[in-house]
């Protein structure tokens, strides 16, 4: 039954078929930056058409595909990927498990996201991208003429469906496969934060699901859902994006509140303060994300009582956030703080995100909201969050773990220009934007008049711009020069999570022993306590590991086929689709596949650990 | 970081001052409404640097305090937290928000109070607290229709509809009930108050005030296709004798006007050329078709199809090739095969003589 | 692998790390999977009266055949449970046997759904008719997608493993099917309620 290792087969075979979690999540980092470089150029180009006004560089049409594509790709395809590439790779380690639940899940999740996102960006080869704004509001999407929408729609589901595979995995992982001793109360922030995300993703992907899925059928199908002759409602959908939507932008925030707690412990050489206020914190975050989605609708004719309510559960997110600032601050109090790239970008933080935080009570205030509602001020807003938040979280994270996951350290003189250049570039871009909303100027508007007093905002924020792209450059140069700094992998911070008690590269079967834990923390505790090695909660014995597979590639390429399918209204493509799907979870459901094991000879050979 | 929290209130005192183009700026109100919003939005505003200041403050001792030093290697003290503090930053932030909650609870629920709501009430007996408005008299109602890309105002009560410019009165509250014929959009004058949206298949209301004379931006702010960002409008605010003219003389053109006679021969060739090419879209008076904007004040016009100039070159163009001017809007093009050049220059004529208010 | 049924554990279905997961999981998946019907339900409840000029609710529905489906799916749903029952009993043969039986009424079910829409294709509600025939016909048709997929799941158990006997690897397949089962009833029992028994009494 021991069929043996991957050795003999070839490096792409092996990364197209891999179910190991630290290559999934590689794959995952690497194919959001992907993402994340295309959606920035996206940026660039609307940047460049708002420099001036009455530009017709880009033209309107353009302009409405490029500003849909540039949000979608940003929170679909670039953020959420990256921290799942986070996620996955370190998580397990975190907990000190061999492996995630369903490796085998976890690998079509990120194929069905990876095939999705392509999906999507086909569209500009067909005759036109999605028009209709990331949120596609009915009727404007369901009237959108071309197949933009379509692949929009379509894309979508199939990523969709392989985000929340991946939550599901999250789950389940986090839940069951914790080592000995690795209490939940003793579980690294990131990795609680990986949890309540995961929760998100699982109660709040449904909701877009069926969004998208009336969409596809009033577009596709005759559905008249959002058809006001034949008597359908068009807030119905914004309803249930923005069910969907809120949760979305915690399922952004929290996994870069996550990664900020153990960036900012470990370089203030501080144990976190308050972990368990951090951890409620983190989940009434998550639960009052679910209760708030109507303040994106307090123009939408809700009536007083609705607005006031939703306007006062949306204030109530203050609360925890606040808690979770001065937690950092109080976790800095005391410290030995070093000002390392990663932890510069986490220390920018948190004055970024309480900008973004106060806007975003001010927002709540529905009465005020009636002025901020689509206008440059909620787009600062969101800006101010989502990359004071979620994108600083990544670039703190990419720094910190890039030894861990890549075997070299990130140069920090060059990393230093990157962040800040970037910092600044990012608050010349969007600080201005703010009070571009409140002298007048509405979002997602192609162009703007001369003379309404927007001309020098809007070029002070496209230079701000100009400042970030650099500043990527700078981080694409770190990532190519750095790659001789191999030394000092292992635990290059003095580390205080179980992800640095692992050898660098990481072994494929992650810790050649169960780990036991036995304090929050559980490396340093033994670097204080102990001998600094982590204690093993079994003895040395055969290591049981998941086989590789190709079916998950096979399985997204079916949906992928189907999704053309309906983009063109071809229903036996469809059918052959859903056929290669099906087929493919019929083979995998009949044919059981136990693995294999790593005899005790082969791991004492890679490892050299006793 | 520092320098922007001390930039924050200086900056918009000075943006109060004069930053932005007048009556298009939320931060300089010019109506009860967009003041009523800018009292909170400044309310928050002080609540929220309060919160800054503070926060910053701690973060700087502490960066400046507890920095690394050269040579310095001590293992910091492993602390756990501490409840009092806890309790502390999480009491504080509450009431912060009750003071901000409070407040907008109240004017949530008096802009959702619309004029003639309050007369319903008033009908009865004294309709909790609200003084009974009488329609016409105290208060105006408009539905603001919104189209890709552009705005009808049809005055129910008064049997006027109007394109673009939206009249009111200054003596006079207006209720304005939103309606879609495609797709969402959003009615928006900064100046005079926040915005609502234009729902298809839904109505919504609300109300607006403009005590001062004066020409107010309107602006569509709802994605709503290609052209949306020259989907802009304008109020026009004239005192209540002034907009009774209006009201009256839109209601019922003066004839010589509508045929062109009072403003000379041309004129009268023009409207030939506008009852042959026009009509089946835009109306003047009683005669044409409401499917584009009515012209019976088309020469009193802010602004042509939102965004133009009304001048003769820019009519001219527009009337030509209205699609590269304004992607996707309904408009056909003209050439000079359907409308001739001399043909054009009567129909210019025409339509900017067409006036229901008297020249200064 | 497989194990003599007498010595199967308690719970077969999570006696192995691998059967935890799946169930836990599964349960997890179950989630989202309330949160999707919640959406449709959602959508219908606010489209339920926008019958526009085709046929609505009170002119469709019959509760007699909507009852005999009903009886069929809560039958199908209490076989399952015996199958259960006799895969913790070690009984492998009334497991099966069990199983088929909940196929075959799952199978009768679909049969009067597809019957069911048929017949109001033919009074003229069309899925283009109103927003309510769209919203309808999404509403019910997903859950009948359900239905047919829990058949062509359980069909593929049974013949996978006909032979095979009870094992660690297949009780937590089995036991994952039944779980879906009896969500597809649940989630039937509020379509019965909101969609038909709310639609005759309006």
């Amino acid at each position: 039954m021991s069929n043996s290792s991957a050795a003999q087969k070839s490096v792409v075979w092996d990364w197209l078929t891999t179910v190991d979690h630290k290559k999934i999540g590689i794959m995952y980092f690497l194919a959001g930056l992907f993402f994340f470089t295309i959606a920035g150029i996206e940026a660039m180009l609307i940047r460049i058409q708002l420099m001036f006004p009455e530009m017709a560089f880009l033209g309107e049409q353009t302009y409405n595909e490029v500003l849909t594509m540039h949000g979608t790709t940003m929170l679909f395809l670039a953020a959420m990927p990256m921290f799942f590439g986070f996620m996955n790779f370190v998580t397990p380690l975190q907990i000190g498990a061999r492996d995630v639940a369903f490796p085998f899940v976890n690998s079509l999740g990120f194929w069905l996201f990876l095939f999705g996102g392509l999906l999507l960006h086909v569209s500009y080869f067909t005759g036109g991208a999605p028009d209709a704004g990331w949120t596609a509001y009915a009727p404007l999407s369901t009237t959108s003429e071309g197949q933009g929408v379509d692949y929009y729609i379509l894309g979508l589901q199939v990523s969709g469906a392989g985000t929340l595979m991946s939550g599901i995995n999250f789950l389940v992982t986090i839940v069951n496969m914790r080592a000995p001793g690795m209490s939940m109360m003793r579980m690294p922030l990131f990795t609680w934060t990986t949890f309540v995300t995961s929760m998100l993703i699982l109660f709040a992907f449904p909701a877009l699901t069926v969004g998208l899925l009336l969409l596809m059928l009033d577009r596709t199908f005759g559905g008249a859902f959002f058809d006001i002759g034949l008597g359908g409602n068009v807030v119905i959908y914004q309803h249930l994006f923005w069910i969907f939507g809120h949760p979305e932008v915690y399922i952004l925030i929290l996994p870069a509140f996550g990664i900020f707690s153990e960036v900012i412990s470990t370089f203030a050489k501080k144990r976190l303060f308050g972990y368990s206020a951090m951890v409620f914190a983190t989940m009434i975050i998550g639960f009052l994300g679910f209760m708030v989605w109507a303040h994106h609708m307090f123009t939408v004719g809700m009536g007083p009582v609705a607005n006031a309510i939703f306007a006062v559960a949306t204030m109530a997110i203050a609360v925890p956030t606040g808690i979770k600032i001065f937690n950092w601050l109080l976790t800095l109090w005391g410290g030995r703080i070093k000002f390392t790239t990663a932890n510069l970008f986490a220390l920018a933080f948190i004055p970024s995100f309480v900008l973004g935080g106060v806007t975003g009570v001010q927002l709540a205030m529905s009465a005020a909201d009636y002025q901020f509602h689509d206008t440059y001020f909620v787009v600062a807003h969101f800006h101010y969050v989502i990359i004071g938040g979620s994108v600083f979280g990544i670039f703190a994270a990419t720094f910190y773990w890039w030894p861990k996951m890549f075997g070299y350290r990130l140069g920090e003189g060059l990393g230093k220009i990157f962040f800040w250049l970037f910092l600044i570039g990012f608050h010349l871009t969007f600080f201005i934007q703010h009070f571009l909303g409140l002298v007048g100027m509405p979002r997602r508007v192609a162009s703007y008049l001369d003379g309404q007093g927007f001309n020098e905002m809007n070029l002070i924020s496209s230079l701000g711009a100009f400042m970030m792209a650099v500043a990527f450059i700078f981080l694409v140069v770190n990532v190519i020069v750095s790659r001789k700094n191999t030394t000092n992998v292992t635990d290059p911070w003095d580390g205080r999570t179980l992800e640095w008690a692992t050898t660098t590269p990481v072994q494929e079967f992650n810790f050649a022993q169960t780990p036991l834990i036995r304090d929050l923390d559980a490396l340093w505790y033994e670097k204080m306590n102990g001998n600094g090695k982590i204690k093993a909660a079994e003895p040395l014995d055969e290591i049981h590991m998941p086989n590789g597979s190709i079916l998950p590639i096979i399985m997204s390429s079916g949906l992928v086929v189907a999704s053309f399918g309906v983009i063109y209204e071809m229903y036996l493509l469809i059918a052959l689709g859903l056929l290669i799907n099906f087929g493919c979870m019929f083979v995998r459901s009949i044919k059981e596949d136990h693995g294999y094991h790593i005899p005790v000879s082969e791991i004492k050979k890679q490892g050299g650990e006793s | 970081m520092k320098h922007l929290l001390r930039l924050l209130p200086f900056s918009l005192i000075a943006l109060l001052a004069g930053c932005g183009v007048e009556n298009l700026s939320a931060l300089d109100p010019r109506g009860p409404v967009a003041e009523m919003q800018l009292n909170l939005i400044q309310l928050s505003l002080y609540v929220m640097i309060f919160v800054i200041v503070v926060v910053f403050s701690i973060y700087t001792f502490v960066l400046i305090k507890f920095r690394e030093r050269p040579g310095d290697t001590h293992i910091p003290k492993q602390v756990h937290g501490n409840r009092a503090l806890e309790f502390i930053w999480t009491t504080i932030p509450i009431l912060l928000l009750l003071i901000l909650a409070v407040p907008n609870i109240m004017d949530t629920f008096t802009l959702a109070e619309t004029p003639s709501m309050s007369a319903t009430e008033a009908d009865g007996e004294e309709g909790e607290g609200q003084e009974g408005m009488v329609e016409g008299e105290d208060f105006i109602t408009v539905q603001a229709t919104a189209h890709q890309f552009w705005w009808e105002f049809e005055y129910p009560n008064l049997d006027i509809n109007a394109g673009q410019d939206l009249y009111i009165p200054t003596d006079r509250r207006v209720e304005i009930v939103l309606e879609a014929s495609d797709v969402v959009h959003s009615f928006w004058v900064p100046a005079l108050g926040g915005k609502m949206d234009n729902v298809p298949g839904i109505t919504n209301e609300m109300w607006l005030e403009a005590p001062e004379e004066g020409i107010y931006f309107g602006k569509c702010t709802e994605l709503c296709g290609a052209s949306h960002w020259l989907m802009d409008f304008k109020v026009v605010a004239v005192d209540g004798d002034t907009f009774d003219v209006w009201a009256a003389n839109m209601a019922e053109p003066d004839e010589a006007v509508v045929s062109g006679e009072a403003a000379g021969e041309a004129a009268v060739e023009g409207r030939e050329v506008f009852e042959s090419n026009c009509i089946s879209c835009h109306a003047v008076g009683d005669e044409g078709s409401p499917t584009g904007p009515n012209f019976t004040n088309f020469g009193e016009r802010q602004v042509v199809a939102g965004f133009l100039e009304p001048t003769d070159e820019n009519l001219h163009d527009w009337i030509r090739d209205p699609q590269s001017l304004k992607p996707d809007n309904e408009m056909p093009a003209f050439s000079e095969d359907q409308i001739s050049d001399d043909e054009m220059d009567a129909l210019i004529d025409y339509i900017t003589e067409l006036k229901v208010l008297e020249e200064d | 692998m497989a194990q003599p049924a007498h010595t199967l554990p308690a719970h077969p279905e999570k006696a192995t790390l691998e059967g935890k997961n799946k169930y836990l999981g599964f349960w997890f998946f179950l989630g989202g999977e309330t949160v999707l019907f919640a959406s449709l339900f959602g959508t219908y409840l606010a489209l339920r009266g926008s019958t526009a000029d085709a046929p609505g609710p009170a002119d469709l529905f019959h509760l007699e055949l909507v009852f005999i489906m009903t009886m069929l799916l809560l039958t199908s749903s209490l076989t399952s449970v015996f199958a259960v029952i006799s895969m913790k009993k070690g009984s492998f043969k009334g497991m099966i046997m069990w199983m088929w039986l909940t196929v075959a009424l799952g199978l009768g079910f679909l049969g009067f759904e597809i019957y069911e829409f048929y017949e109001y294709n033919h009074l003229g509600l069309g899925y283009t008719s109103s927003a309510f025939a769209s919203s309808f016909y999404s509403l019910v048709g997903t859950h009948g997608a359900h239905v047919t997929f829990g058949i062509g799941w359980i069909i593929t158990l049974l013949i996978r493993y006909r032979k095979a006997g009870i094992t660690l690897t297949n009780a937590s397949k089995f036991y994952t099917a039944v779980l879906y089962w009896h969500f597809i009833d649940v989630v039937w029992v509020f379509i019965f309620t909101v969609v038909y028994l709310l639609g005759v009494g309006a």
